[in-house]
C-alpha cells in the first residue's frame, strides 16, 4: 500500500462525492427549500441522461445535446409541476412520497416504451476525450475532470443564487415561513415553480454529464436516488453546503472503504475471512455513517438556518 | 339432484374428451420483463416467439397458445405467477426464468404438478446435481461453465497473473470459483463489489496498480457496461487482457460499442457461429426485433424447438408424462449450436467457445466466435444426480 496509491484513492473519493452533489444538489434545493419530498428526482436525471442521449444521436454534438436537453428537462419538469407537484405542496409527507413513487414507475415504463430496455451510451465530447496520466499505467479521464469542475461550478452557482440574490432571499423566506412571504405580496407559488424548474434542470444536468461515465438505462436513477438522499441527510436537509461537504464525505468514505477494507481487515484477521468480511462492512460504511449522524446530530451535519 | 350431478358430471366428461388431441397446447413464459435487466427477457421472449411464429404456430402438429409473464425479478412475483400458469391457465410447459434466484422460486410449484419446466438461461449447480428433477429440463448450460472457459483459456495461454471481480453475491463468487477451477495461476487480487455499483474508479487504481496480465469480471448488465467504458477510459484495455462472462454480449453491446472492442468473452455460442439453421436465425431475428440477438434468444429458440420435436415423437400427445419426458430426453431438434444431447441431469452437452467482440460490416456490435475451448462439455455436477 504505497502512498502514491491512497492519494489517488483519496482523489477518486473526492471526484465521486462531486459527482454525488451534483445529483443531490437539485434535490437538497426541493427537499429543504420547499419542504417537499420529490422522489422523482431520481427519474428526472435519468431523463436528463436520455434525452441528451436523444438530441445527441439527432445533432452529433454534446454540448448542443445537452442544451437542447436541459430546455427540454425544465419543460417537462414545469409540465409536472402544473400536472402533479402544483396540488401535493399543502399535503403530508407521505402523499408526496406516494404521488413521486407513482411518477417514478411511470416515467421508467415511458423510457422503457420510447428508448427500449437495452443501456444506450453517450459518448465523450470530442475535445474532452483525452486523458491525463495519474500513476504509472493509469490514466484518468479529462471528462471527469471536467464533471468535477461542472459540480464545483453548480456548488458556486447555488451558492450565488440563494445566498446573494433577491431571488435566493424569496426562497429561503418562502421555507421558513410561505404564508407570510405570501403575505407580504410575493407570489409563493410561482416563486415554488421555478424552483422546482430549476431542480429539474439541475438533476438533468448531473444525468446528461454523467451519461459519458455510466450506463444510460431504465431505473438509472432508483440507485442514485438512494444515495442523493443519504448525502441530503448527513448534510442536513435544505442546506447546500451541508450537502456538499456530505457528497465528499460520503465520497471519500465509500471509496476509500472499498479499496482499503480488505487490506486493514488482513492486519487483524486471516485473508480469506478478510476477504468475505471486507466488502460487506465497505457497502455498509456510508449507511452506517448516516446512522450515526442521525443519532448525534439527528438534523445533520450542517443544519439550515431557521429550521 | 342426483340427475343434475349426473348431468354435471356427463358435461365435465364431455370437456375431458374434447381437450383430448384437438386442445392448444399452452406455454407459459415467466422472464423479467421490468427494471433495468428487462432487455435479457426480451431477448427470451423475443427469441421464444421467433420460433413459434417459424413452426407456423404449432408444436408437434398441435396449435401452441403462449401466455407471458414478467416475474419482476421479485421470488414471490414469480412463484405467484407460476402458480397461476400451472393452476388456472393450466399450462404443458413453463420456458423460464433469466435468473437463477427465479429459478429456485417457480422450481418446486412448477416442477411438483407434473409440468415440464424448460429453462432457457438459468442452470444452478443445486438441480444438476443431488436436485436434479425428472421435470426440468435445460437448453443454456450450467451456470459456472461459461466462467470455467475463460479460466481454462487464461490457463491455456499461459497468464501469469489474473484480476478477479464480481458482485458480492452468490452468483458472484460462483463466478470467480468456476474461473479458478481450471486457472492455476497467481491471483493478483479477488475484488467483490456491491451490485449496482455505478463508479469503479477505486478497483480501476487497484487493478493499475496490481498490473497483472489480465482481469476476469463477471459484472451483468448496467454494470458491465459502466465498467467496460471506465476500463476503456481508463487507458487499461491496450495493457490487460480483458476476460468476462455475461458481462460483454448483445445485450450490452448497443452501450458499451468501442470500448468493448477486442475483449473476450466466454459462452455457448455467438451470433456468427457458422452453420445454416443459425444463420437464418440471426437474419430473422434482426429483421424481426431489430437487435443483435443473444444467447438468451437463442436458447430461448432452442427451447421452443425442444418442446416442438418432443411433441413430435409423442403424436402431439401431453398427457403421457412418462414419454413426454422420454421424447423431450432425446433432443429431438436442430440445435441452433450444432451439436446437442442431454445428460443424465437434464442439462445440455455442449461445445463451449472463447468469443471476442468485434464490429461488424453494418456497423453493429457482436460476439464472434474465436476459438473452441471444450468439446462436448458436460458439467462436474452431473455425477451427483441420482437421475440415470
Amino acid at each position: 500500500m504505497s502512498t502514491g496509491l491512497v492519494v489517488v484513492q483519496i482523489l477518486n473519493g473526492l471526484q465521486f462525492g462531486v459527482l454525488l452533489f451534483l445529483i443531490a444538489a437539485g434535490l437538497t434545493l426541493v427537499f429543504g427549500v420547499m419542504d417537499f419530498i420529490n422522489l422523482a428526482h431520481g427519474v428526472q436525471y435519468m431523463l436528463g441522461a436520455y434525452l441528451a442521449v436523444a438530441f445527441y444521436a439527432l445533432t452529433s454534438n454534446f454540448f448542443i445535446a445537452l442544451l437542447l436537453a436541459l430546455a427540454a428537462a425544465l419543460v417537462f419538469g414545469l409540465l409536472l409541476e402544473f400536472l402533479v407537484f402544483r396540488h401535493l405542496y399543502d399535503r403530508d409527507h407521505l402523499e408526496q412520497v406516494i404521488a413521486t413513487f407513482g411518477i417514478i414507475i411511470f416515467l421508467n415504463q415511458a423510457v422503457k416504451t420510447v428508448w427500449g430496455a437495452a443501456p444506450l451510451t453517450l459518448p465523450i465530447p470530442e475535445i474532452f476525450s483525452g486523458s491525463i496520466i495519474l500513476m504509472p499505467g493509469l490514466l484518468y479521464p479529462i471528462w471527469r475532470l471536467v464533471i468535477i469542475a461542472s459540480g464545483l461550478a453548480i456548488g458556486l452557482l447555488l451558492y450565488v443564487l440563494v445566498g446573494h440574490t433577491r431571488v435566493g432571499m424569496l426562497v429561503r423566506a418562502g421555507a421558513t415561513n410561505a404564508r407570510m412571504v405570501s403575505a407580504l405580496g410575493v407570489d409563493i407559488r410561482r416563486l415554488f415553480m421555478i424552483v422546482f424548474g430549476f431542480g429539474t434542470m439541475l438533476a438533468a444536468f448531473a444525468g446528461a454529464m454523467i451519461a459519458p461515465i455510466l450506463s444510460v438505462e431504465p431505473g438509472m436513477g432508483d440507485t442514485v436516488l438512494i444515495l442523493a438522499f443519504v448525502v441530503i441527510v448527513i448534510g442536513g436537509i435544505g442546506s447546500m453546503r451541508g450537502a456538499f461537504l456530505a457528497a465528499l464525505l460520503i465520497g471519500l468514505v465509500d471509496t476509500l472503504g472499498r479499496s482499503f477494507a480488505i487490506d486493514i481487515l488482513r492486519l487483524v484477521m486471516p485473508p480469506s475471512p478478510a476477504r468475505t468480511v471486507g466488502p460487506a462492512i465497505a457497502s455498509m460504511l456510508i449507511y452506517v455513517l448516516m446512522a450515526l449522524v442521525l443519532y448525534f446530530r439527528p438534523s445533520g451535519l450542517f443544519p439550515a438556518r431557521g429550521r | 339432484m342426483h340427475k343434475k350431478l349426473a348431468l354435471i358430471g356427463a358435461i365435465m366428461g364431455l370437456s375431458a374428451t374434447a381437450a383430448g388431441a384437438q386442445d392448444k397446447v399452452k406455454v407459459g413464459v415467466i422472464a423479467t420483463l421490468s427494471g433495468p435487466p428487462a432487455v435479457l427477457g426480451q431477448q427470451l421472449r423475443n427469441g421464444f416467439q421467433l420460433a413459434v411464429k417459424n413452426l407456423g404456430g404449432k408444436v408437434g402438429g398441435r396449435e401452441v397458445e403462449v401466455v407471458v409473464e414478467d416475474d419482476e425479478l421479485k421470488p414471490d412475483v414469480a412463484v405467484n405467477k407460476a402458480k397461476a400458469l400451472v393452476d388456472r391457465t393450466k399450462v404443458d410447459f413453463v420456458v423460464g426464468p433469466i435468473f437463477s434466484n427465479m429459478l429456485i422460486a417457480i422450481m418446486k410449484p412448477v416442477t411438483d404438478a407434473g409440468v415440464i419446466l424448460i429453462s432457457p438461461n438459468a442452470g444452478t449447480s443445486n438441480f444438476a446435481g443431488k436436485e436434479c428433477n425428472p421435470n426440468f429440463f435445460v437448453t443454456s448450460y450450467q451456470n459456472d461453465q461459461n466462467h470455467e472457459v475463460m479460466g481454462k483459456y487464461a490457463q491455456d495461454a499461459a497468464m501469469k497473473k489474473v484480476f478477479l471481480m464480481a458482485p458480492n453475491y452468490q452468483a458472484g463468487k460462483d463466478a470467480i470459483a468456476g474461473f479458478k477451477r481450471y486457472f492455476k495461476g497467481e491471483i493478483a487480487d479477488e475484488v467483490y463489489v456491491p451490485l449496482g455499483q455505478l463508479d469503479y474508479s477505486a478497483e480501476l487504481t487497484k487493478i493499475a496498480a496490481a498490473s497483472p496480465d489480465g482481469i476476469f469480471v463477471f459484472l451483468p448488465g448496467g454494470m458491465g457496461v459502466n465498467f467496460v467504458k471506465q476500463f476503456r477510459q481508463a487507458g487499461l484495455a491496450d495493457k490487460i487482457k480483458f476476460l468476462s462472462a455475461f458481462t460483454v454480449d448483445e445485450s450490452t453491446l448497443p452501450a458499451q460499442k468501442e470500448a468493448a472492442l477486442g475483449f473476450f468473452g466466454g459462452a455457448n455460442w455467438a451470433p456468427n457461429l457458422d452453420n445454416p439453421q443459425n444463420k437464418k436465425f440471426v437474419a430473422e431475428y434482426e429483421k424481426e426485433y431489430n437487435a443483435v440477438p443473444a444467447t438468451y434468444a437463442f436458447q430461448a429458440y432452442d427451447a421452443a424447438l425442444l418442446i416442438d420435436g418432443a411433441l413430435k415423437l409423442t403424436k402431439g400427445n401431453t398427457s403421457d408424462k412418462d414419454a413426454l419426458r422420454a421424447a423431450l430426453m432425446k433432443a429431438n431438434f436442430t440445435s441452433l449450436r450444432g451439436p446437442f444431447k442431454f445428460n443424465t441431469n437434464h442439462y445440455p452437452i455442449q461445445d463451449f467457445y472463447q468469443v471476442k467482440v468485434a464490429q461488424r460490416a453494418d456497423g453493429k456490435f457482436e460476439t464472434q466466435i474465436d476459438k473452441k475451448v471444450f468439446a462436448g462439455y458436460s458439467d462436474p455436477y452431473a455425477k451427483d444426480c441420482p437421475m440415470k
